[in-house]
């Protein structure tokens, strides 16, 4: 037990330095980090939201309100394919559940039917890869002339995944043009993602950016109903929306958009050259300016709305034909308003509705309030600790908090390394390692304690105490580190923040326990030669 | 050189025949430990109720509580709990779950940012919605059992049944204890007094694996002697370790209770009963246990022979 080869030696000393050595740079300033040369490694410690402060926002997709809109715009692509020459007769086209249906009068239609609505189905994933291609909706056409377009579970849930990643695609370019924070933008499960941004205090600004769909569309006003009514009255092909300076205000609109967000090809803030308020200037792509020059044409002395979100922003009257292809928006913007709407419309609108399920904030004060009394417990536990393994073992108890410090000092190391992020909990995991590290050098030398005392020599009594000692560390050790293992895995947040430093210290623990305090105490026996122990 | 010896050699502690007190002892805890779950229940935190807490702290060095209470109450967000942590100028303050949905949430932290102003710093701002908090609860539950599931196979392969059974009950021992502790204590418990259970689950099977340990290499050394006097001697061969290793982790664990800060003392207080607990029941719990269930003083002799040779004599 205490002989090792020189290549073993070299070999665990190594091993413990790259660990140290892995810890370094936390000890400095990031910009003093910044400034040393290349090849040396830089890393730093990644600190969780709670230590440094921060916002950390889980974004759910609200499926049921995906769902609702979604079923809409298929309502109205059925009507459009059932208006194709040949026409097919139909009544009773709605929503039903999760599905639309409608029934075909004429059943000897049923086949034309089935052409028709086949490409609505919508194919989700490409068949390129192997798979089978997944359909939006499942589409049935009972003989009775029943015909119903439904959502498969497998199509919804591959439609989620979607919106999911094009979701996060266009928040990062939102957040892109904000320019000033970093916050990483990740999938979580199914239908959530999450938005962390170390270090920023205050979320509100974020938020409004991150969170707002910002669908964009240009609709005709319907002329028939007074602008402004409080209860009009709707009928077939037009909904009805509120103003979004005054609610209690409705307008009547075409429901199919003239022109959506995705027509747009930028949009910036700048100041109405009259009136000198804030606005939003936009121009559209060239299709968007046939439309919208086509239709402003047909409708001089119509009003047209524009409509942010289900709301009204402002319907102004076509006084001539819009053909230039660019135009602005007007409502009561501040500039920061303005500004925020530019880069909402520049970045694109978000596939669906986003709600937050969780939120937590942390302002940088009370981060920093954690880690320096963390630090001073840190220093006074490790303190006292030590005393009391030099007043129980002396030499030994020097040895033995030799190796605890370098145990914990890889712990941070290894963090570092991995890219793991230290929280809270994750300190306190490194203490309890602290405690579970002191045991597997307590129990070596209480063993060889025994062993001298049943009578072996000093030297017999040290190798005999290892081999038993570490038989039980081991197993105890193992055992934790399953605990701690299942923990990360199954785990979240603070548990996870907990189980990552324990579980790197379980196994930096077997590693000093196994080879180097061990390799210390060898050192030390070959130096002393000592023939007595006094424990 | 004399060293500091907490305990004296050769000890002679029957621990075995003070199981007729110590067991039931446990066990009443424990059960005591369910019924006041059931009756009064812990104080859950938001993050598992669902709700929000926002930290603040006001420029004003002696802020008057009583009219902040007052007028975060009017706001028609509910009951609003408010306190001070630590100085007079820290103040949490709780909101209960908005009727509504998760929008609902984020419309109630409006209104009290906007009552607060600039008047206060906000140091902290969790939401936890209705559908997470749930979940979360879920999973920490999943967590505990697949570990003792996991855990209990472990021991299983390494030891004997009864050693695994053995290792669930002290465990699931220390847990409710802990959770009983909570419940007197009325410390909110939120993930992170969850994160402190897992860590006492983790030291509970450290510890009792340790005395395990000890009592297996007994039982192969001694033939002829009971099996509860065996597992007296293990435990007091053993108590030195046992003494030292709790004295450190509690001088850790004080210190940290004394310095760490205000976010984490609650957390360490839980520790620090969970470690207690952890040790009382590898003695008091787990080693009685394999008595109970009936395991052989000759059982580490049948089999496992390959395992090295076991020295043999007395």
């Amino acid at each position: 037990m205490l002989h090792f080869t020189r290549w073993k030696m070299i070999g665990i000393l190594a091993i413990v330095l790259v660990g140290l050595l892995a810890a370094v740079p936390n000890l400095f300033s990031k910009e003093t980090v910044d400034s040393w040369p290349s090849w040396v490694p830089k890393r730093q410690m990644v600190l969780g939201l709670d230590l440094q402060g921060g916002a950390y926002l889980l974004y759910e997709v609200d499926k049921q309100d995906y769902v609702q809109r979604r079923l809409r715009t298929l309502v109205s692509e059925i009507r459009k394919a059932m208006l194709q020459e040949p026409r097919i007769g139909y009544s009773g086209l709605g929503v039903q559940g999760q599905g639309v249906q409608l029934r075909v009068r004429d059943v000897s239609q049923l086949d034309l039917v089935r052409t028709r609505l086949e490409p609505l189905r919508n194919p989700l994933g490409n068949s390129l890869l192997g798979g089978t291609a997944i359909n939006e909706f499942d589409l049935t056409v009972g003989s009775d002339g029943l015909v119903q377009m439904t959502y498969s579970e497998a199509g919804l849930t591959q439609r989620i995944r979607q919106i999911v990643d094009q979701s996060i695609e266009v928040i990062a370019r939102r957040i892109d043009q904000l320019g000033t924070v970093e916050p990483s933008i990740t999938r979580q499960g199914q239908d959530r993602i999450l938005v962390e941004a170390p270090g920023l205090g205050d979320p509100e600004r974020l938020k409004s950016l991150v969170g707002q769909t910002a669908q964009l569309t240009f609709h005709l006003v319907d002329s028939s109903y007074q602008t402004g009514q409080t209860e009009p009255q709707r009928k077939p092909g037009t909904i009805v929306l509120p103003g979004q300076d005054n609610p209690n205000v409705n307008y009547v609109l075409d429901e199919t958009p003239l022109i959506t967000g995705e027509d747009l090809t930028d949009a910036q803030a700048t100041f109405d050259q009259r009136s000198n308020e804030p606005v939003v200037s936009f121009r559209l792509t060239t299709g968007g300016a046939q439309i919208f020059g086509d239709v402003t044409q047909k409708n001089v002395n119509r009003a047209f709305a524009i409509v942010l979100d289900d709301k009204v922003i402002s319907a102004p009257v076509i006084r001539e034909p819009i053909l230039g292809g660019s135009g602005q928006i007007s409502g009561s913007f501040s500039i920061q308003s303005a500004n925020d709407l530019a880069i909402l419309l520049r970045a694109g609108s978000l596939p669906a509705k986003l709600t937050i399920v969780e939120e937590r904030n942390v302002g940088p004060g009370l981060g920093a309030d954690s880690i320096r009394a963390g630090k001073i417990a840190a220093i006074i536990g490790t303190a006292a600790v030590c005393a009391f393994m030099i007043a129980t073992y002396g030499v030994l108890g020097w040895i033995a908090n030799i190796a605890v410090i370098v145990n914990v000092v890889m712990i941070f190391g290894i963090v570092t390394l991995l890219g793991a992020t230290l929280s809270l909990p994750g300190i306190a995991g490194v203490i309890i390692t602290v405690g579970t590290a002191v045991d597997s050098n307590v129990l070596i030398y209480e063993r060889i304690r025994e062993e001298y005392r049943s009578g072996r020599s000093a030297i017999a009594s040290i190798d005999a105490g290892f081999h038993r000692a570490l038989g039980t560390i081991l197993d105890a050790n193992v055992t934790t580190l399953i605990a701690a293992v299942v923990l990360f895995y199954l785990g979240s947040g603070p548990i996870r923040g907990f189980a990552v430093t324990h579980a790197i210290g379980v196994a930096t623990t077997m590693f000093t326990a196994f080879t180097f305090t061990r390799l210390l105490v060898a050192m030390w026996v070959r130096w002393r030669r000592p023939t007595k122990i006094s424990l | 050189m004399r060293h500091l010896r907490l305990v004296p050699d050769n000890t002679k502690i029957p621990f075995m025949r003070m199981r007729r007190w110590t067991f039931p002892i446990a066990a009443f805890l424990s059960i005591m430990s369910v019924v006041l779950f059931f009756a009064i229940g812990p104080n859950y935190g938001i993050d598992f109720l669902g709700g929000t807490v926002i930290e603040i702290q006001t420029k004003d060095p002696k802020p008057d509580l009583g009219k902040l209470r007052g007028s975060l109450n009017g706001l028609g967000i509910g009951d609003v709990q408010v306190q001070t942590i630590g100085e007079d100028n820290s103040i949490l303050i709780r909101v209960g779950q908005q009727p509504g949905g998760e929008s609902a949430q984020q419309d109630a932290i409006s209104k009290v940012r906007g009552l607060i102003g600039d008047t206060a710093e906000f140091r902290r701002i969790e939401i936890v919605g209705p559908r997470v908090s749930g979940e979360l609860a879920f999973n920490g539950g999943l967590a505990m059992l697949v570990t003792f599931a996991a855990i209990a196979i472990y021991v299983w392969f390494r030891f004997e049944w009864q050693f695994a059974v053995g290792s669930i009950i002290s465990a699931a021992n220390v847990v409710v204890m802990t959770f009983g502790f909570y419940v007197v204590t009325q410390h909110e418990f939120n993930l992170t007094s969850l994160a402190a259970i897992l860590t006492t689950v983790g030291y509970s099977l450290n510890d009792t694996v340790v005395v395990y340990d000890r009592i297996r290499e007994t039982l192969r050394k001694y033939k002829k002697i009971s099996l509860g006097d065996l597992i007296d001697r293990a435990i007091n061969d053993m108590l030195g370790r046992t003494v030292i290793t709790t004295m450190t982790t509690l001088i850790a664990l004080f210190s940290l209770y004394i310095f760490g800060g205000e976010v984490i003392r609650a957390f360490t207080l839980a520790m620090i009963f969970g470690v207690i607990a952890a040790i009382f029941s590898s003695i008091c719990v787990a080693a009685p246990v394999l008595i109970y269930f009936g395991l052989r003083s000759d059982a580490m002799n049948d089999k496992k022979k390959d395992e090295g040779a076991a020295p043999q004599k007395a």
